[in-house]
């Protein structure tokens, strides 16, 4: 997804050179198929996601209400990952303790639902903006922190979170936590609620996926790659340091938390035990194994972390954690760039293969 | 233009500069040369401020430059190239010279990430003034190439890119032919002369290679220990006997 405009100029040459080395005799059609494959090396990546998102909108009509509900919770996690990607993959930096913006996000939409029959779809700005306000105030730290130690102090976040929102009984609702109403689909669209859940996730999804694309592509997220590559030459370049790694972890919660607020509406429920360290650090090995720094990576990493865990399950009942633990280390191993990169290879030697043929 | 007083600085014990001085006016070509551990690197790491002056004073275009905080150098028209190459791998050549026009842009992280118009507009007027940068030395062809992986000649020219995207009026160039071959040695000499002339900038050099000095700077500087020992045209700081001395050692 780098831009297909910086990738067209190779493969055009390398047809051209074919068709001189060629004779003549291939005529015409070989010229009709050259023009298409052409086009398509040219626009793959908006004809990928032009076709991803024909699936997207088909497949609810297609399955059962869980299989739909599933895919539903790996869009919500996509874009709890988009978030994390943004901090970790861009911006070089890390949080253990992501899933407490996620929570932050769903607790919040809760609570509004729940004390003042907020409108659910209200509740998501509102939700993101207070993740976003906590993710700036966490990204103080992360000013001065490198590695591990932002590591241990991100990974406190997540610690904390849980026996706060056990604390804070009247509001939160304790341990027993709160349960809600979902989202009723208005008549006019005719879907059932699953449906409906699910389109609403994909909007989600799709406007910040576009949002962290034009972050990416401009001046700003040049500045994250920068920071990320190396810190002394983009302080010399003129890239203010501290301002950039703060509003990054501060954006990258927003994310999380407008993740959560949808969780919220889908799920119906929130208990603090959904949001323990060990979400942080499942969506953390969602992104790496997804793809660190590319856009494909949290679609992916979403897929891993709503399948894995549960296919896992089906393995070996006893042991999930084993099982779960032995597939990152293979993907690991076979796609060191994550499924994104897997994906980008196969995608490449695709393509040869297309020319040659 | 520039105009350093008693610059000292210390690391622990070790006195790296010691009560330099020396000045740069505009449109010059300044060399500084001097043995390894001079402190010349250091002399460009307080000029950029990432190293604080313990005592001194430097003057840039009037205004106090230690005083400037270190990500407002660039903003004030001074860029610089590193000793070991500061750019940034994973990025392409393109994106690499474009952060070095970072300060010229006004997009923030809402602005940016909505695509506003004026947003679109600034970078299609940055990548546009970056293709022609790129044109202009050579590297069109790896524009979209990862800094990874590019021969060294390559990449001192992306780094030499870079600094230049930011229109800066003083250029820092840290050992820019350190590596290079003979050719391309003369080869970055002839394109730094094209520059100076076509940018308007005054450079300061630091370089070990003397042909590179004496062949492009209107003065040179040597440093030694920490002080400086000569100042002059390329040919008096060549007679100079201190500087024979530093270099060569003493006749016993």
């Amino acid at each position: 997804m780098s831009g297909p405009a910086e990738t067209a100029g190779e493969p055009m040459t390398a047809e051209k050179s074919e068709t001189v080395g060629k004779p003549v005799a291939a005529g015409p059609a070989a010229g009709r198929r050259g023009a298409l494959v052409r086009a398509v090396t040219a626009h793959r990546g908006r004809l990928a996601v032009a076709a991803l998102l024909a699936v997207a909108c088909y497949l609810p009509f297609q399955l059962v209400p869980f299989h739909v509900f599933q895919l539903t919770m790996v869009l919500v996690y996509a874009v709890a990952l988009l978030g994390l990607n943004l901090l970790v993959g861009h911006a070089g930096q890390i949080s253990l303790g992501h899933g407490a913006f996620f929570a932050v996000g769903a607790y919040g939409t809760a609570i509004m639902i729940d004390r003042w029959d907020a409108p659910h779809l209200a509740t998501l700005p509102v939700a993101a903006a207070a993740a976003f306000a906590l993710g700036l105030a966490f990204g103080l730290p992360a000013v001065r922190l490198h590695g591990l130690y932002l590591a241990l102090v991100t990974l406190a976040i997540a610690v904390f979170l849980v026996p706060l929102l056990k604390r804070f009984e009247s509001v939160t609702g304790g341990s027993m936590g709160l349960t809600l109403g979902k989202p009723a689909p208005p008549a006019w669209t005719g879907l059932a609620e699953d449906q409906w859940l699910y389109f609403l996730a994909l909007a989600v999804a799709v406007v910040t996926f576009l949002l962290a694309r034009g972050l990416l592509r401009s001046r700003v997220g040049r500045a994250l790659h920068a920071v990320r590559d190396d810190e002394a030459a983009a302080e010399v370049m003129g890239v203010r340091l501290s301002f950039h790694k703060t509003l990054a972890f501060a954006w990258s919660a927003m994310f999380a938390g407008a993740a959560g607020s949808v969780y919220t509406w889908v799920i119906g429920f929130v208990s603090p035990d959904s949001f323990s360290v060990t979400l942080s650090i499942t969506l953390l090995a969602g992104i790496v194994v997804g793809g660190l720094g590319s856009l494909a990576g949290p679609l992916l990493g979403g897929l891993f972390v709503m399948f894995v865990p549960s296919i896992s399950q089906d393995v070996n009942e006893a042991a999930p954690g084993v099982v779960f633990g032995l597939l990152i280390i293979a993907v690991m191993y076979v796609a060191p760039a994550g499924l994104a990169g897997l994906a980008a290879r196969l995608a490449r030697s695709t393509m040869r293969i297309l020319r040659k043929g | 233009m520039l105009e350093v007083r008693d610059l000292t600085v210390r690391f622990g014990g070790i006195t790296a500069l010691d009560g330099v001085g020396f000045s740069v006016r505009r449109g010059e070509m300044v060399g500084l040369i001097g043995p390894n551990g001079a402190g010349k690197t250091t002399l460009f790491n307080c000029l950029t401020r990432r190293c604080d002056a313990g005592s001194g004073t430097v003057r840039y275009e009037g205004a106090d430059l230690l005083a400037v905080p270190p990500h407002a150098i660039a903003a004030a028209g001074i860029a610089r190239t590193f000793q070991n190459l500061g750019l940034f791998p994973r990025m392409s050549v393109r994106d690499n010279v474009l952060v070095g026009a970072h300060h010229r842009g006004g997009a923030g992280f809402l602005a940016a990430s909505l695509r506003l118009p004026r947003v679109r507009r600034e970078e299609a007027r940055l990548r546009a003034e970056a293709d022609g940068l790129l044109d202009r030395l050579a590297l069109a062809a790896v524009a979209g190439h990862p800094a990874a992986g590019l021969p060294f000649g390559t990449l001192k020219r992306v780094e030499l890119a870079r600094a230049l995207a930011g229109r800066p009026r003083l250029l820092l160039l840290d050992e820019p032919v350190n590596g290079l071959n003979s050719a391309e040695v003369g080869e970055f000499a002839g394109t730094l002369r094209a520059v100076r002339e076509e940018f308007d900038v005054t450079v300061v050099v630091v370089e070990h290679h003397m042909g590179f000095v004496m062949g492009t700077c209107d003065r040179v500087v040597c440093l030694n220990f920490g002080r400086r020992i000569a100042e002059g045209t390329p040919e008096e700081v060549r007679r100079d006997p201190g500087v024979m001395e530093a270099y060569l050692g003493a006749a016993v």
